[in-house]
This record gives structure tokens, sequence and C-alpha cells, in this order.
């Protein structure tokens, strides 16, 4: 299992995580939320070329348990999807920050990245729940 | 608001150092898993798995009118029971709509065990105890006396008979007999929620633990694994058994539910008995059918069916994705004219998915 909190990620309060180079930003879903969500069995995706704003549903991720709408860390467009996770999403289990990529996103407004979470701040909300 | 605390099962601390991930379920602290969902469903279907189901509610009912208070009290037929013989039936106020769906056991002449769900236990007593001021009986909820473990599954014979002298393969599907578990006195009754053989072992709240813990160091070695509330879930809706809260409850009767097996018009009153006659005689509006969903995504309580016009006509009350089966499955009332093998949709979030009408139960176990 990868480490629960990654020094070098910004995090949402709807448990996302975003890792920007340059002005393309990777998301997926951290280790607590796939940790609440039990063993994930379908993972639902955009296409490419989707505008989103920030905070627009652009996903889901299901459990047996549960569904969990994803939201859009940022503003942008969907430039590529992990298409891998169709058929394999046991990897948001195994290797949420890795493997289980979801989207990359081409950022629009790179300023909406100061918004979010740093590490200490996220560690501190998954242990006020 | 304030906080009511959550109940504890004797097995509370089983489920812990198990590393049961423990949830509030109706107000009960219990384990939605251990090792993950579709691993302990796995292992009920291919070896075994142990339930804690000490939530689950017990009557006992008492008296020379026992059985006659049981006739009315439910939709099957009571007085077929012979000692050490268990039925399934429906429990109706008298508009019909169900109370409850439970099991009876006939325990001893005049004597029987009424097991109902935990979310039901105090409305289930109340209403039973309402019917009961018309006959002598004496009704009793026992339910904080009693532990309750289920071990189901094709090996589930061969384990729990390592823990009992008496030999288990006598007691026949819905017979239940008095013997020692792992040294304890228990009721051990051919019963279950899963559409495998098994057994469901009643005995007192101390005791619990003695043979939770007896039956996982016999049963491991022979893959025998602790299953949680979503394992329990997943193989009842494969085996398409009703869950209460979401199949049934007070606005759905047993004709519509598919329990029709268990109303039995001939002995005699019941309560409702009126109701259902009625709606038999009307023809049935809608029924609870069985779907196969198209692609993975899971079709969930209150996800609306359409028809080929794509206009409303059901909700889901049920839905998984199969672990046996490797499709998502549902339950949903719909009209009654609709015919199995036909196509519906279901509304999944912001898709409409093809899924087509099949027939109960999703699963059957090789005999």
């Amino acid at each position: 299992m990868s480490e629960k909190f990654p020094e070098e990620l910004r995090y949402t309060d709807d448990h996302e995580w975003a890792s920007v180079s340059e002005n393309i930003a990777t998301i997926g879903i951290t280790h607590h939320a796939q940790d609440a969500l039990g063993e994930v069995v379908f993972v639902d995706l955009p296409e490419s070329g989707k505008e989103l704003s920030k905070g627009d549903t652009f996903g889901a991720v299901e459990s047996i348990k549960a569904v969990s709408d994803l939201y859009s860390p940022i503003s942008g467009k969907v430039i590529e999807i992990n298409s891998v996770l169709s058929d394999e999403p046991g990897n948001v289990n195994a290797d949420p920050y890795g493997d289980a990529w979801m989207v990359k996103i081409e950022v629009s407004d790179t300023a909406e990245l100061e918004e979010l979470m740093d590490v200490a701040a996220y560690k501190n909300l998954v242990d006020s729940l | 608001m304030k906080k009511i605390p959550l109940k504890k099962t004797p097995l509370y601390d089983a489920h812990v150092r198990l590393n049961g991930k423990i949830v509030d379920f109706g107000g009960w602290n219990l384990p939605v898993q251990y090792s993950g969902i579709t691993d302990e469903h796995n292992a009920a279907r291919n070896a075994a798995g142990i339930f804690d189901v000490s939530h689950m509610g017990e009557l006992e009912v008492e008296g020379p009118q026992a059985e006659e208070f049981l006739n009315y009290l439910v939709t099957n037929n009571v007085a077929k029971l012979v000692n050490g013989r268990a039925l399934y039936a429906a429990m109706c106020r008298e508009n019909g709509k169900i109370v409850d769906d439970l099991i009876i056991y006939r325990l001893k002449e005049r004597s029987y065990l009424i097991v109902v769900n935990a979310a039901n236990i105090e409305k289930d007593f109340a209403w039973a105890e309402s019917i009961a001021r018309n006959y002598d009986v004496s009704l009793r909820n026992a339910s904080d006396q009693y532990g309750q473990i289920a071990i189901q599954g094709p090996k589930a014979l061969k384990i729990l008979q390592k823990l009992c002298t008496d030999s288990l393969e006598d007691i026949g599907v819905f017979f239940a007999k008095r013997l020692s578990v792992a040294g304890i006195e228990a009721l051990v009754a051919r019963t279950g929620y899963t559409g495998e053989d098994g057994f469901e072992i009643y005995c007192q709240s101390k005791d619990a633990m003695q043979i939770w813990d007896s039956a996982i160091d016999e049963g491991a070695p022979h893959g025998l694994k602790p299953c949680g509330l979503g394992a329990r879930d997943t193989l009842r809706l494969e085996a398409a058994l009703m869950l209460y809260g979401n199949d049934i409850d007070e606005s759905t009767h047993p004709l519509e539910a598919g329990l029709g097996w268990v109303v039995k018009w001939k002995k005699g009153d019941f309560s409702g008995r009126d109701f259902l006659v009625e709606a038999k005689e009307n023809g049935l509006k809608r029924t609870l059918r069985g779907l196969k969903v198209d692609g993975k995504m899971i079709p969930r309580i209150g996800y609306e069916v359409l028809d080929s016009s794509e206009i409303v006509c059901g909700k889901v009350t049920s839905g998984t994705l199969s672990p046996t089966l490797g499709y998502p499955i549902a339950l949903a009332y719909l009209p009654a004219e609709i015919q199995d093998g036909e196509k519906v949709l279901v509304k999944i979030r912001n898709k409409t998915i093809a899924a087509e009408i099949v027939p109960t139960p999703f699963y059957r176990r090789k005999k």
C-alpha cells in the first residue's frame, strides 16, 4: 500500500488529490476515500475533451457499498483519462496515488490551485472525521 | 441532537479482533466487512462463511392458544408445524401491508420462537401484543438474551459437525434441533439467508463467543471466513431473498412481493386476509421482478426503471454488482404485465442503462 498522505500533492475536501506539473493536473481519489468506499468495482470517467469548471461532477467511483461522485478540483479541459480503470477498478484500492490516477486536466486558471489544501490541512481534515 | 449509543452484539469484541470495519447498522455496531465483500461472498459460495446475526430479534410465544394466535398473526400455516419444524412467513397489518417477514420455529407443543428483523423488534412486538390480547398466550421479547450465528456454504455442514456430537445431517431444511455446539446448549436450525446450505445457531448471549471462536478455529482450515453485512447483502440478493426496508415494507403486500407461496388461504382467518383476497381477485398491478443490468454500474435503491418508451414504470428496491455472476442485478416493482425477457431501462445517475427482466433467484446453488 502506498503512503496515505503524499507530501507533494494538493487535496480537496471531497477527498480528491491533484498533482500539478506545468499546467497539467493529474487527478485521483485519496487513500482515505478508497478505504471508506471499500472494494471499488466501477469507475465512471468523462470523455477526453470535456470542459470542466471547478467543482463540476466529472464521474463517479462505485463500490458495492456506495457510489461517490468525483468533483473536479480545478477548471480546465480533460486531455486524458485512465482507461485502464474500466478493466481494473481495483487499482483504486491498490494504488490510489499511482496506477489509479483518473484524469489529466489542462488547467485554465492556475490561480485556482492555490485554493486547494496542502497535505497538512488535508491530514487535519481526515483526522477530524 | 441527542446521540443514542450504538448497541453491541455479544460478538463485538470478535469483530474488532478480526479487523472488521464497524458501521452503524440501524443502531447496531456491526462489521460491514472484514477481508472484503467479494472475498467473503466467494468464501460463503465456495466454502463457508460465518455471520454474526445476534442483532436479529427473538420473540417467545407460549400458551394453550399459541398455535391459533400465530395462525392469525402470520400468513403461513402454523398448524402444519410439528416439533422442531420452522416456517417462513409474512406478518401483515389488517390492511395487508407487511409489518415484517419472519421465521417461526415450533420448539415443542404450545411453544414457539419467532425470529424477526432487528430494525422491527419493538414494532413487531407491539403489533403481536395487540393481537395476543385476544388469545390465551404469553408473548415475550427475549431479543437481548439471544446470540445468533449463521454458518453458510457448501462446507457449513462439515465444519459445524466438528463442533457437535449429534448428527447434523438428520436436520432437514427448515428443521431445527436443540443440541450441544462446542459444549454449549443451542438451537441449531438448517436455515439461512444466502442461498447456500447452512445453519443458524441460537444460543444464550453469553455463550455466543465460544461458539464463534470454536467455529472459526475448526472452519478456517476449510476456507471458512467471517462475513460482514456487505456480503450478507450480496449473497441474499443473488438468492432473491427479501430485505425488509428495501424490497418489502408497510407500503407493499406479500402477493406483489412474490411471497404468495407463504400466504395460505385455506387455513382460516388471518390479519390482512380480506385485503389480500381482494388484491388477488382484482389482479396484481405490480410485482417485484428481477433485472439483469448492462455494464458495471450498480442500480441502487430508489433508482428509476423506465419502460421501452422511456416512461418511469417502477423503482429499484435492491441492487448490486453480483460477485458470483459478474453483472449488476436488481429487484424492482414493475407493472405486472411486463414479461420475463422484456427490455427496460434503469436510470443510473445521468445515464439510462439497458436491463432485461429475468426470473429470480438470480443464483441457485447446485444440489
